[in-house]
C-alpha cells in the first residue's frame, strides 16, 4: 500500500478549496449560498448552514480575515432574522422554520419547495457555530450571537411533531405536514438534538425514544453497528459534535458510541466495495464512498463485459442495498477523515491518481461513475460537473475535525448542544464536565 | 326446502372458456342438488374457502358430521380470484422478464419474444381448473361433507338456513372471508375499475394500466403486467410499498419495479377518475404536484374488508364489526361460545395459510375442547414480487416498544454462492435475535425465493431452535438458503470473545510447540 497522502498541506489545500465553494456562491447581499455551482442554482439553506460553519473555520485557518467571515456571516442572520415568516406560500420561513430552496436575491421560496425540518437544523447548526466562534467584543460579534439565539430560539420545534410521536420531515402551505417523519436512525439526530436543547421550544424528551425505536442494530460483514445505508448519514451530526465516550441508553446497551458507529459504518463501505457484489468498474480497497447524490441519470447501457446495467440519477446510494450503479462520491469518503484516517487517506491517493478530474481547484467534485460509459473513453467515466455545498461543507468541516476538532471543541460549550444531549439520554465522557 | 341452487355466483368467470367451465364444474357445479339436512351436525362452516374447506375436510376426516355452506365458488379467493389465478400469471412474467435477460446467461443479446398475453391468461386459467378438483364438491361430497350452496344466514344461536334448510349445530365456524375494498375515489365507480374478483378474467392486456394501492396486490400485478407488455402506473398514498414492513425491503421493491418500468407514483393520492371515450383519465396528486395519467384499465388493490353482512350474526349472538369483522378471542372463539371464525373475516393477517392455520386450530377448540392459541402461531408472509419479500415474527419496532434488545443478522444475497451462480443475488436474510442470545424472534427476507427460504426460519422459531443450532444444520450446498446458515456462522463468530481466541491461540500454540 503506498503512503498515505495527501501530506497535512494537501489537506490544507482541500479545506481552502472547498471553502472557496461557499466564498463564490454566496449572495455577499444576504448571505444565503447556493444549493450548486450551477449557474442559476437557488439558495440552499443546508448549504447555507455549511457555509457559516465553514466560515469559522476559514477565520480559524486564515483562509479568510476574521473581519470578513463576521461581515457575511451577519448578512446572513440579519437577512434570516428580517425575512417573512408565515404561512404565506412565497415567504422565507414559517414558525422558526425555513423552506428548502430560497430565491438567491429575494430569498423567497421557489420550486413549491417544503418547508424543511432537517435542512433548517442543518442551517441553524451553522448558524450556532458562528454564535459560539465569534465571542469578541466588538458591535458585529455581539450582534452575531444575539441573532444566533433569536434564530435558534424562535424555532417551534413541538408544531413540527404536529399531535405524533416523531418529527415531520416537511410542511407545505395549504397542504400541512408532510406524511412521514423522521424515524430510524440517519442524519436527523441534529434535528433532535437541536429540538431537544431548546430553552424556548423544546420537543418532548420522548420524540427522541420515539427516534431510535426504529434502529436497527445489524451484524453485516462481520461488523455490528446501527445501520444506516448512505455514508453521510453517518457523518452529518458529527460535523458538529463530537461522539467520541458520550453514549445515549441505545449506545449503552450496545456499548458502543456513535464516533466508534461511525467508524463501523465506513469499515463497512470498504468491506461492500472490494465484494464488489455488482462487478462494478474501480471498487475495492481504496476506492468506495457511497451516498445519496447525483448519478449518471435514469437509464440502461450495455457495457464492454455484455451485462446491461440500469443507472441511476440523484439517488439515495447506500451500502448494501444500493442502488447501485457504480456512482462513487470521493468526498463522502473524505469526510469520514475522522473516523478511519486508516483507510480514508489511501482512498483519497487513489481518487487523486487514478480519477484526477475528480480534483480541481474548486474543489473535489461530487461523484464520478467510472462504470458509465460517457462516450469520451475517459477512466473516470461520468463525471459530475457540479459541486454541491452540502458536499464541500463537510469535507471542510470534517478535515478540521481531524486536524484540530474545532468544531468538536467549539460546540461542546454550546448550549444547545449540551442541554439536546443531555435530554436525549447521553452521559458520560466530555459531558460530565460540560457547563450547561 | 330448496332442493337446487338458487342464486347465481357473483364472481364472473369467462362463460364460453372451457377451462373455467371445468372449474364452474368443480366449484360450482350446475344442478347441484343440496342435500337433506342430518338431525344435527357437530360443525356448519359457512363459507368454503380456505379456512372453511380445510375445517370442514379436517373435521370430516375425524369423524365428524359437516355441513359447509358457500354462497360463491367452492375454493374462495385464494382458489379462483387470488393465490392462484395470481400466481399463475406471475410465473408468466417472469419468464418473459429472464427471456429479456438472457444476455446475462448467453452473452448475446436473443430476440425478445412477442408476449402472449391472451395464452399466459390462458394458461392460468388452465392451471387453475386443475388445481380446483381437490376443492370439489364432488370430492367433498365424496368425503362425506354435507355440501350447501346458498347464502347462509343465522336463525338463532344453534341453528343456520340455507335455501330454505335449517341445519341445526353443536359448533359453527364463520369463515367467510372477506372481499376488496372500495377506494373511495371521485368519479371510479362511474369509470368503472377492476379488482382481484375481475382481472384475472382478461384476455387481452390493457395498454396502459392504473394501479391504485402499494400493498402486496397492488405491487404484485404491477410488476406482472408491466413484464407482460402493459404500460403500468402505480399510486400508493404511503411513502413505502408494503406500509408496515422493514423499509430496506419496500426500497428494494421500488427499485425493483422501477428498473423493470413501472411508473413509480408514492406519497401519492387518485383524486379523481373520468371516463373520456374509451380511456379514463385519473388525476393524481402529489403534495402540490397535480398530474393527470390516461389509462386503458384501473385495478385498485386497497385492502379487504371482511364479509360479515347478510349473516344475521346478531340472531346468533356474534359481536362483528365492519371493519374488523367477527370478533374472536384468542381462541377463535365468538361472542356465542357455539360459534367461532377463522380466516380473513376475523384475521388481521388475511393470507391463505393463516385461514388454514385457524381452521386446524378450530378444529381442535371447537371439537375436542382444546386451548389453543392464535397468538402462538407463527404466521409468516411473502409478498410474490420479484424479489419476493418473507416475513415472519417481531419487527425491529415492535420489539424496541416491547423492551426486547434486538440484534439483526444480515446476509446480503450477494454474499450467497447460489444466488450468485443463478444471478438472484439482489436481497438479503435478515434474522433477529434477541441480543446476546441466539434466540431468533423474526425474519426479513427478500430474494428471489424468498418465500421459500423463510419456511426454515418459521420452523426454527415454531420449534424453539436457535440461530446457533441453524448454524450446525448442513446446508446443501450450493443453495440460496444457505443464507440463513451464514447468519448462523456470522452469530457464532460473535460469540468468539477476544478472551476466547486468546485461549485458542495459546492451545494451538501449545499443540505445536513440537518435542
Amino acid at each position: 500500500m503506498s503512503q498515505p497522502s495527501p501530506s497535512e498541506a494537501g489537506l490544507e489545500r482541500l479545506q481552502r478549496d472547498a471553502l472557496g465553494y461557499f466564498l463564490r456562491t454566496a449572495n455577499p447581499e444576504n448571505g444565503l449560498i447556493a444549493d450548486s455551482s450551477r449557474p442559476g442554482a437557488p439558495c440552499s439553506i443546508a448549504a447555507t448552514g455549511l457555509g457559516l460553519a465553514a466560515l469559522v473555520v476559514g477565520a480559524a485557518r486564515g483562509f479568510v480575515p476574521r473581519r470578513e467571515a463576521a461581515a457575511r456571516t451577519l448578512a446572513a442572520l440579519r437577512f434570516f432574522r428580517d425575512s417573512p415568516q408565515g404561512e404565506e406560500p412565497d415567504a422565507t420561513g414559517h414558525r422558526g422554520f425555513y423552506y428548502h430552496f430560497l430565491d438567491m436575491t429575494t430569498g423567497r421560496r421557489i420550486w413549491d419547495c417544503e418547508l424543511s425540518m432537517i435542512d433548517t437544523a442543518i442551517l441553524i447548526a451553522g448558524v450556532l457555530t458562528s454564535g459560539n466562534y465569534f465571542s469578541a467584543a466588538s458591535d458585529d460579534e455581539r450582534e452575531i450571537r444575539e441573532l444566533a439565539r433569536l434564530l435558534y430560539e424562535r424555532i417551534d420545534w413541538p408544531w413540527a411533531v404536529h399531535g405524533g410521536r416523531v418529527v415531520s420531515m416537511g410542511w407545505k402551505p395549504g397542504m400541512g405536514f408532510l406524511t412521514y417523519g423522521w424515524e430510524g436512525y440517519s442524519e436527523a439526530m441534529l434535528l433532535y438534538l437541536l429540538g431537544l436543547g431548546s430553552p424556548s421550544h423544546p420537543l418532548r424528551a420522548d420524540s427522541y425514544g420515539a427516534w431510535t425505536a426504529t434502529y436497527q442494530w445489524e451484524n453485516l460483514y462481520d461488523v455490528d453497528f446501527l445501520f444506516a445505508g448512505p455514508l453521510f448519514t453517518h457523518q452529518l451530526s458529527h460535523l458538529w459534535i463530537d461522539f467520541r465516550g458520550i453514549r445515549d441508553p441505545f449506545m449503552r446497551e450496545k456499548r458502543s458510541d456513535y464516533f466508534e458507529n461511525s467508524r463501523r459504518a465506513t469499515l463497512v463501505q470498504r468491506h461492500y466495495a472490494v465484494r464488489n457484489p455488482n462487478w462494478l468498474e474501480g471498487y475495492g480497497e481504496r476506492c468506495w464512498g457511497f451516498t445519496s447524490g447525483p448519478g449518471p441519470g435514469f437509464g440502461k447501457q450495455r457495457g464492454a463485459d455484455g451485462l446491461e446495467r440500469q443507472f441511476y440519477g440523484y439517488a439515495a446510494r447506500g451500502v448494501p442495498f444500493g442502488p447501485d450503479d457504480g456512482t462513487l462520491a470521493p468526498w463522502a469518503t473524505l469526510a469520514s477523515l475522522p473516523f478511519a484516517p486508516e483507510i480514508v487517506l489511501p482512498a483519497l491517493d487513489h481518487f487523486r491518481t487514478t480519477y484526477p478530474d475528480v480534483t480541481s481547484d474548486d474543489g473535489l467534485l461530487t461523484s464520478f461513475n467510472p462504470t458509465f460509459d460517457a462516450g469520451d473513453g475517459s477512466r473516470t467515466g461520468w463525471l459530475c460537473g457540479e459541486h454541491f455545498g452540502l458536499d464541500q461543507g463537510p469535507v471542510v468541516l470534517m478535515i478540521e475535525n481531524y486536524r484540530s476538532g474545532l468544531l468538536w471543541s467549539l460546540m461542546r460549550d454550546c448550549p444547545a448542544f449540551v442541554t439536546g444531549l443531555r435530554r436525549a439520554g447521553f452521559r458520560e465522557g466530555w459531558l460530565l464536565g460540560s457547563g450547561r | 326446502m330448496s332442493p337446487t341452487v338458487s342464486e347465481d355466483p357473483h364472481v364472473e368467470l369467462l362463460p364460453d372458456d372451457p377451462y373455467d367451465a371445468e372449474l364452474l364444474a368443480n366449484v360450482r357445479p350446475a344442478g347441484w342438488t343440496n342435500p337433506p339436512p342430518a338431525r344435527r351436525y357437530n360443525l356448519v362452516v359457512l363459507g368454503a374457502g380456505t379456512a372453511g374447506l380445510v375445517a370442514a375436510t379436517g373435521a370430516a376426516g375425524l369423524g365428524a358430521k359437516v355441513a359447509l355452506v358457500e354462497k360463491d365458488l367452492l375454493g374462495g379467493d385464494c382458489l379462483n380470484v387470488g393465490c392462484v389465478p395470481s400466481k399463475a400469471m406471475l410465473r408468466a412474467a417472469r419468464l418473459y422478464t429472464d427471456l429479456d435477460d438472457a444476455a446475462r446467461f448467453t452473452g448475446s443479446v436473443l430476440p425478445s419474444p412477442a408476449v402472449d398475453f391472451t395464452a399466459a391468461m390462458e394458461r392460468m386459467r388452465r392451471l387453475r381448473a386443475h388445481l380446483s378438483r381437490r376443492d370439489s364438491a364432488e370430492r367433498l361430497h365424496a368425503l362425506g361433507i354435507d355440501v350447501f350452496l346458498g347464502e347462509a344466514s343465522f336463525v338463532d344461536r344453534r341453528r343456520v338456513e340455507v335455501g330454505g334448510a335449517l341445519l341445526a349445530f353443536e359448533k359453527a365456524l364463520i369463515a367467510t372471508g372477506s372481499r376488496a375494498a372500495r377506494p373511495g375515489v371521485d368519479g371510479l365507480e362511474a369509470a368503472g375499475y377492476l379488482t382481484n374478483e375481475t382481472i384475472f378474467n382478461l384476455t387481452e392486456r390493457p395498454r396502459r394500466l392504473l394501479v391504485i394501492g402499494g400493498g402486496p396486490l397492488g405491487c404484485e400485478l404491477a410488476q406482472a403486467f408491466c413484464r407482460l407488455g402493459s404500460e403500468v402506473t402505480i399510486a400508493s398514498q404511503e411513502p413505502y410499498f408494503l406500509p408496515g414492513e422493514e423499509r430496506d425491503a419496500a426500497e428494494i421493491l421500488a427499485q425493483a419495479l422501477r428498473r423493470d418500468g413501472v411508473d413509480v407514483r408514492l406519497n401519492t393520492v387518485v383524486k379523481s377518475v373520468a371516463r373520456e371515450g374509451a380511456e379514463k383519465r385519473a388525476r393524481l396528486v402529489n403534495y402540490d404536484q397535480d398530474v393527470t395519467v390516461a389509462v386503458d384499465e384501473i385495478l385498485a388493490g386497497v385492502g379487504r374488508v371482511p364479509n360479515v353482512e347478510r349473516l344475521n350474526l346478531e340472531a346468533a349472538g356474534v359481536a362483528y364489526d365492519l371493519e374488523r369483522g367477527v370478533h374472536v378471542n384468542d381462541f377463535l372463539r365468538t361472542t356465542n361460545r357455539r360459534i367461532y371464525a377463522a380466516g380473513d373475516v376475523a384475521l388481521e393477517q388475511k393470507y391463505t395459510h393463516a385461514a388454514d392455520a385457524t381452521a386446524r386450530l378450530v378444529i381442535q377448540n371447537a371439537l375436542f375442547r382444546g386451548r389453543k392459541r392464535l397468538s402462538s402461531l407463527v404466521i409468516p408472509w411473502c409478498t410474490y414480487t420479484d424479489p419476493e419479500i418473507a416475513h415472519v415474527g417481531i419487527y425491529v419496532r415492535n420489539a424496541r416498544e416491547r423492551g426486547f434488545p434486538l440484534k439483526t443478522f444480515t446476509v446480503p444475497m450477494s454474499d450467497v454462492d447460489r444466488a450468485v451462480l443463478d444471478g438472484e443475488a439482489e436481497g438479503f436474510v435478515k434474522i433477529h435475535v434477541r441480543d446476546g442470545t441466539d434466540t431468533i424472534l423474526g425474519a426479513t427476507i427478500v430474494a428471489r425465493h424468498a418465500g421459500e427460504i423463510i419456511n426454515e426460519i418459521s420452523l426454527a422459531m415454531v420449534a424453539g431452535i436457535g440461530l446457533k443450532t441453524l448454524e450446525q444444520v448442513i446446508h446443501c450446498y450450493p443453495t440460496q438458503a444457505e443464507a440463513i446458515q451464514q447468519a448462523g456462522d456470522a452469530y457464532t463468530r460473535t460469540r468468539l470473545t477476544p478472551r476466547l481466541k486468546a485461549l485458542s491461540r495459546r492451545w494451538l500454540a501449545w499443540s505445536r510447540r513440537g518435542r
